[in-house]
């Protein structure tokens, strides 16, 4: 029974990184319009700014500060130098060109801190395992995650829901001519969202990174599961990210951990590596059978 | 008409790029290996070991021509490099492939066309028992033995229930069997991980329920990375070994702390007592300034038995070069270091501890896990 | 004729001549790449009628093109170890039975994902088609049978009646005369009803539906077309490197098919040839040049996206891109 309810806590948290991963991604399409491959790339920007700034400051904080402000101003810079040119192209241009920032982005992150992974480790305030109510023992990081994901939850429901820039996103959302008809600097607007979507992967990578490697490539697994996650949500959609993220997180641990156990009756010995090959395309068949069933995603409002 | 004219340029182009002047030596090596994505570290460090030995060499290399290309760690473009450099640039000896699923696209090709092949890293149980080929030489050992060792070394250190977890792939599976070939106890659980994982708490809370007395993993690259960093924050307390992949020079630095106090098993290590590592050692840190990894070693001993083996015959001669090979008369930064009737090694295998250094996170022999020891293909093999 | 059909035979003639200077100037390893060049041409001609005529941006054909690649691999391996298949069947070595069985599962695996895929638009198609590609890569790499991750070798080339495949020059013969019949089907295809149907599709669902035509069919019919000229390219590029693995249907392969067909140009018939040659360019030159060569390769990449939409032979017509 404790080994389910850490194995739910693992899909939450899980899931709760891949909404602040998706949740650029779902605004950057639902306002702009654009398909941004080099999401993943961002990520990765954050991750290797937090580990170089630790680093050379050995401070941790400073180091996550650092990967906000890195991912963001490397946001901006691409949205000012590539992507405004890509939002009146169709998606096949903005595919191959977001490909080419991915090849660029890695090579030039491998050129500028070497092919070795970098070190980033947890400060120790953050470290080890707490005992939680109920006999579960959880390390304290994966609960500040999924706390830290709460909370951008929270504050992007806000910003969009009460405040100026809100409002101009989803004018922006709805209606791309009207709004800069009334005024609005739309260039600086796809801007900032944008900045802000980068802001938000480069904090991801950098909790992530302390949680797992920082490395070259460590970018793209993250950011297919991110598409994945935004389709299955509804492109757009905030909320959806929110729902399509716990959904991705959840179905993606539980199935890892029970489906070898679940055939083990069935196939015996051959069950671990069967279970964990269909555990593997799991999250893939959910996203089949949510457009199959929804072609628009669960709350998409237009393709 | 301007359209003709663009073609035409083209056409001078693409005539151009068919023609190219080819060079002469006497003895040309091309060495396929990965130094660019995510898994260059590797190919770099097995790249450098292996010119570091050629530069020291002087003048006795001055007749080896070295071919280096990249991979991209994808099997497809290691197959049309071998392709090339077999048809177009008349290679002798082929070498430096880290992967084993690369290996195996190019390995029994290129012997089956009478080259040699010396391996670096690469070496699959497929190519040491039936698919064994006597142009075909692993320096570095078969894939099974570290596993082995960590088999045997868990019977050592008096391990009664052990929870196994290795990547769903072939070299996973490969390395579950061998730690269970050698280890006597009983098996906690068998796991089988998703290829390229990052994120292991699910497999920590199972490690965490099932009462294991120690965790036996085999997770290269960027996953053993993770899964040492979250295993160190779990609070979970049962004692890790591994294989020495997630424990080399390459990898350690990003690990950190969480890797402090871990033992694993490998065929070389930095402070194995011998001249030849001594100066191994010190000239790659002179070199490159960074410590050498295990990849390093492999090609820095790749190099040498090649060296020793030209001393004596040339490959025009197939049959005398092999000979020259098999006898493997060259200082091994490994110490002792002989070739089984399969063309793999048979060598010590030590258990190393990760230790901190004067700041720097490294490895110290603390125990020797197996003496001479071959592999369990080697009665297999019919050449 | 047009200059565009000059231009498409043009830039066949260059390959097929290419090929040639490099048997007759003894640069055997030149041949190779000029059949790498037609067999990931052959895929972009598959993806090319989709993408390029019927506007279905699908970011999942390696798993066509794998799908062709094992099954290849598979009676191979199953000829040389005579073990027989499913219901006693045996395997066979010869291209001429492999192509069309490769050809029929490619498209049965196009039937099927499209026929789930089709009902979306847009970037869910991107996507699912993709989530698709990526399950039958998983399930490549973590399957027991056949290889898994390390993939699945079979040492000899497959054979085809009176010819040696195994010297490169005949065996590019072969991939080039196949990537000329598809040319052909392609080009008749669009020039039909049919091609008219689908490109009318693309252009104005709403309408092409007012005149009695349903999209919906229209399509899958290119989808499956489509999927199975990909599934004999994966079948020649396994012959050609005797080997598959997953690689070959991971998501990056579908991604160097795409960038084949708008870097050549989308939509144009020999489009796909041009893209692919000047991607295997890039690779072959600038690798030796860079440890960082795939960042130069991005960079091109871009600057080709931005200045010249049309993509190469756009750009040698002066004209942006069709539709």
């Amino acid at each position: 029974m404790t080994l389910l309810i850490e194995q739910a806590l693992n899909g939450l948290q899980y899931g709760m990184m891949l909404f602040v991963m998706a949740a650029g991604l779902t605004l950057i399409f639902g306002v702009m319009g654009l398909i941004n491959l080099a999401h993943g790339s961002l990520y990765m920007v954050g991750a290797f700014a937090c580990a170089a700034v630790a680093a050379a400051t050995g401070s941790y904080w400073l180091g996550l500060v650092a990967s906000l402000i890195a991912a963001a101003f490397v946001g901006a810079l691409v949205e000012r130098l590539v992507i405004r040119r890509l939002y009146t192209r169709d998606h096949l241009d903005q595919v191959l060109a977001t490909f080419a920032l991915i090849l660029i982005f890695s090579e030039g992150t491998r050129w500028l801190f070497g092919s070795f992974p970098l070190y980033l480790s947890l400060p120790p305030a953050l470290a080890g395992a707490v005992s939680l109510p109920g006999g579960v023992t959880y390390p304290v990081f994966r609960l500040v995650i999924i706390a830290v994901g709460a909370l951008i939850a929270l504050g992007l429901w806000l910003l969009i829901g009460r405040t100026r820039l809100g409002i101009r996103i989803r004018a922006g959302e709805a209606d791309r001519e009207m709004i800069s008809a009334l005024g609005v600097d739309i260039g600086a607007l796809y801007t900032a969202v944008f900045a802000l979507g980068a802001a938000l992967a480069g904090m991801a990578g950098a909790l992530v990174g302390t949680l797992q490697s920082v490395q070259v490539g460590m970018g793209e697994p993250v950011l297919i599961l991110a598409f994945v996650t935004v389709v299955i949500g509804g492109i757009g959609s905030i909320k959806g990210a929110f729902i399509g993220a716990l959904l991705v997180g959840i179905t993606d641990t539980l199935g890892k951990a029970l489906l070898p156990v679940l055939l083990q009756p069935v196939l015996g010995a051959g069950a671990g590596p069967v279970g964990a090959a269909l555990a593997s395309v799991l999250i893939y068949l959910l996203m089949a059978v949510v457009l199959i069933w929804r072609p628009q995603g669960l709350y998409g409002a237009r393709a | 008409m301007k359209l003709s004219k663009r073609l035409g340029l083209t056409t001078a182009l693409i005539a151009g790029m068919a023609i190219a002047a080819p060079a002469m030596a006497e003895v040309k090596v091309g060495m396929i290996t990965t130094l660019s994505g995510g898994g260059a570290g590797l190919g770099i460090d097995t790249r450098d070991g292996f010119q570091l030995a050629l530069k020291q060499a002087g003048d006795k290399a001055k007749d080896i021509e070295l071919l280096i290309e990249d991979d991209q760690q994808k099997p497809d473009v290691a197959v049309q490099i071998a392709d090339k450099m077999i048809q177009s640039d008349n290679v002798d000896v082929l070498t430096g492939i880290v992967w084993s699923n690369l290996a195996m696209a190019v390995v029994p090709a290129a012997v089956g066309q009478g080259k040699f092949y010396l391996s670096t890293n690469a070496a699959p149980s497929a190519l040491a028992g039936k698919g064994c080929n006597p142009n075909y030489f692993s320096v570095s050992y078969q894939n099974d033995n570290l596993h082995e060792a960590a088999g045997a070394y868990a019977n050592d250190a008096g391990f009664k229930k052990v929870f196994i977890m290795a990547p769903n792939y072939p070299a996973g599976k490969d390395s579950l069997a061998g730690f269970k070939r050698y280890y006597k106890g009983d098996i906690a659980s068998e796991v089988y991980t998703q290829v390229g994982q990052t994120d292991y708490a699910g497999e920590i809370a199972q490690i965490r329920a099932s009462g294991a007395d120690a965790v036996f993993f085999f997770l290269p690259g960027g996953m053993g990375i993770a899964f040492m960093k979250q295993y160190a924050g779990s609070g979970v307390e049962t004692p890790v070994i591994g294989p020495a992949f997630s424990f080399s020079q390459d990898v350690l630095p990003a690990v950190g702390e969480a890797a402090l106090g871990v033992k694993n098993t490998s065929n070389w290590s930095k402070d194995i007592d011998n001249p030849a590592n001594k100066a191994f050692v010190e000239a790659f840190q002179a070199d490159y300034n960074r410590l050498p990894s295990i990849y390093a070693a492999y090609g820095y001993d790749t190099a040498n038995l090649l060296l020793s083996a030209l001393e004596k015959a040339q490959p025009s001669d197939a049959e005398a070069f092999r000979a020259a090979l098999k006898e493997a008369s060259f200082d091994s930064v490994r110490g002792k270091f002989s070739f089984g009737p399969n063309n793999h090694p048979i060598q010590d295998l030590y258990v190393r501890e990760v230790i901190d250094e004067n700041g720097t996170l490294t490895n110290k022999i603390i125990a020797t896990a197996m003496t001479d020891h071959g592999d369990a293909y080697a009665a297999e093999c019919k050449m | 004729m047009r200059r565009e059909a000059i231009l498409d035979i043009a830039i066949f003639a260059l390959l097929v001549l290419f090929a040639l200077v490099a048997f007759a100037t003894g640069q055997n390893f030149a041949v190779t790449i000029a059949t790498k060049i037609a067999i990931l041409a052959l895929a972009g001609v598959g993806l090319n009628l989709a993408l390029g005529y019927g506007g279905l941006v699908s970011f999942g054909h390696a798993a066509f093109f794998g799908i062709g690649g094992y099954v290849t691999a598979i009676l191979a391996s199953h000829a040389a170890n005579y073990e027989p298949l499913a219901f006693g069947l045996p395997g066979t070595t010869q291209m001429l039975v492999i192509w069309p069985v490769a050809m029929i599962v490619a498209g049965i695996a196009g039937l099927v994902i499209g026929a789930l895929s089709l009902g979306t638009s847009g970037v869910y198609f991107i996507m699912v088609t993709l989530a698709f590609a990526q399950m039958l890569y998983y399930l490549a790499v973590s399957w027991p049978a056949y290889g898994g991750e390390d993939g699945l070798s079979f040492y000899v080339r497959n054979s085809f009646p009176g010819v040696n495949t195994l010297a490169p020059v005949p065996f590019f013969a072969i991939c080039a005369s196949l990537l000329a019949l598809a040319l052909l089907v392609s080009a008749c295809l669009t020039r039909s009803r049919f091609g008219l149907a689908l490109q009318a599709t693309r252009q104005n669902p709403m309408r092409t539906t007012a005149t009695g035509i349903r999209p919906f069919p229209v399509r899958l019919v290119a989808f499956v077309i489509s999927a199975m000229i990909c599934g004999l390219a994966g079948s020649l590029y396994a012959d050609l490197n005797r080997f598959v693995s997953p690689a070959s249907m991971s998501w990056h392969m579908s991604g160097e098919i795409m960038v084949f067909v708008i870097l050549g140009g989308v939509g144009r018939l020999a489009g796909p040839i041009a893209g692919a040659a000047v991607f295997i360019a890039l690779e072959q030159l600038l690798g030796p040049v860079s440890d960082y060569w795939l960042g130069l390769v991005g960079v091109l990449l871009l600057l080709i996206v931005l200045f010249a939409p049309g993509g190469i032979t756009g750009l040698i017509l002066r004209e942006k891109r069709h539709g």
